[in-house]
């Protein structure tokens, strides 16, 4: 894989998964920190000023590492966006999953969604609001209640072998596949 | 009573940690943290991890990319953790690495409920909270919109989680 490859094409999915699994021990290495991004959203709901005994800590000594690691979050798809990325090039799924998606009367698969499901556009259709609020409330509301998201779990609670997050990962994926072949096709 | 994550600072048998912290590491410290969700944020992109495409292909088992991902990552992500254990290494700000144990509660229901609750949402949205982040970097601004909802749901978990098992 050349350079330009790098920047033209997709990153496998080695190449990717060694890159995340490194953030654990950088993260230890800095300062101790454990990896999870969710986290974050309660430090926002802290910094906001709630007066819920859930958000009064300090959040700037807890979080504000964190709050600097999702800021990174935002640079990096900016960069990435920005001179890493094929203009207008598409998101290359598996032909079943095409099909499955056209089934269900997703014909548009440009872009990083769905443009049904996830633009300004959207919003104001049934699947859209389900899609964007509905879907990040429950993100932000099951991430906080099982203590942790995919990073907090899945990478950084299995790897160090923790059962609760094993726990966690099997109900995400319980949930998930309960949403994607049981409520997606009657909400679609 | 609050039952989370313990922090993995282990402040209780490295006193001396917060004073060996001075205000110049914080800062080197915090352009560290600010550079490694950089590189997050690239590979969410440069990967496709952060595409609701994806996780719709991971949970229809139509690819091996997204459990790839996940397996490598947990992978080299242990694997690390064993070799900073067995080093007994120190943090940049001086902190003892000590990794962090989440806590048993006695049902186990926030894990099994809430994981499922939140994985309801993943394959709904497409997108979990670091890629939601990362999209919004992306020029995606769309996820405002799924963010805001997410601030609400954790909100939402604050002033109802009295009444939930955990």
């Amino acid at each position: 894989m050349s350079v330009s490859d790098l920047v033209a094409s997709p990153w496998p999915w080695y190449v990717a998964g060694t890159l995340i699994g490194l953030v654990v021990p950088a993260l230890l290495l800095i300062g101790g920190k454990p990896f999870g991004i969710s986290a974050n959203l309660r430090h926002l709901c802290s910094l906001s000023g709630s007066r819920l005994p859930f958000f009064c800590y300090d959040w700037r000594r807890e979080g504000g590492w964190n709050l600097l690691f999702a800021a990174g979050l935002i640079l990096g798809g900016w960069i990435a966006n920005r001179f890493l990325v094929t203009p207008g090039s598409v998101v290359n799924i598996s032909s079943a999953t095409a099909q499955d998606l056209r089934a269900l009367g997703i014909t548009d698969l440009s872009g990083l969604a769905p443009p049904a499901l996830v633009s300004w556009a959207a919003l104001t259709t049934v699947p859209g609001f389900l899609t964007m609020v509905v879907g990040g409330l429950l993100v932000g509301f099951g991430a906080r209640w099982a203590g942790g998201c995919t990073s907090g779990h899945a990478i950084a609670g299995l790897s160090a072998w923790q059962g609760p997050s094993l726990i966690a990962v099997v109900g995400f994926f319980a949930g998930g596949l309960v949403m994607t072949h049981l409520v997606l096709p009657w909400i679609f | 009573m609050a039952v989370t994550a313990t922090a993995a600072v282990d402040y209780t048998t490295d006193q001396d940690g917060a004073s060996t912290t001075g205000a110049r590491t914080g800062v080197v410290a915090g352009f560290g943290y600010l550079a490694v969700g950089t590189a997050l944020g690239i590979v969410f992109v440069k990967s496709e991890v952060l595409s609701w495409y994806r996780i719709q292909e991971m949970f229809r088992f139509q690819s091996v990319h997204m459990f790839g991902v996940i397996a490598v990552a947990v992978a080299v992500a242990s694997l690390s953790q064993a070799v900073l254990t067995r080093l007994q290494a120190r943090s940049a700000t001086g902190e003892r690495i000590h990794v962090a144990a989440k806590l048993w509660t006695p049902s186990g229901a926030r894990y099994w409920l809430g994981g499922t609750v939140f994985g309801l949402g993943w394959a709904l949205l497409g997108a979990c909270p670091g890629p939601i982040f990362t999209l919004l970097g992306a020029g995606q601004s769309v996820y405002v919109v799924p963010l805001a909802a997410a601030l609400a749901g954790t909100y939402l978990y604050a002033v109802v989680r009295g009444r939930l098992p955990h």
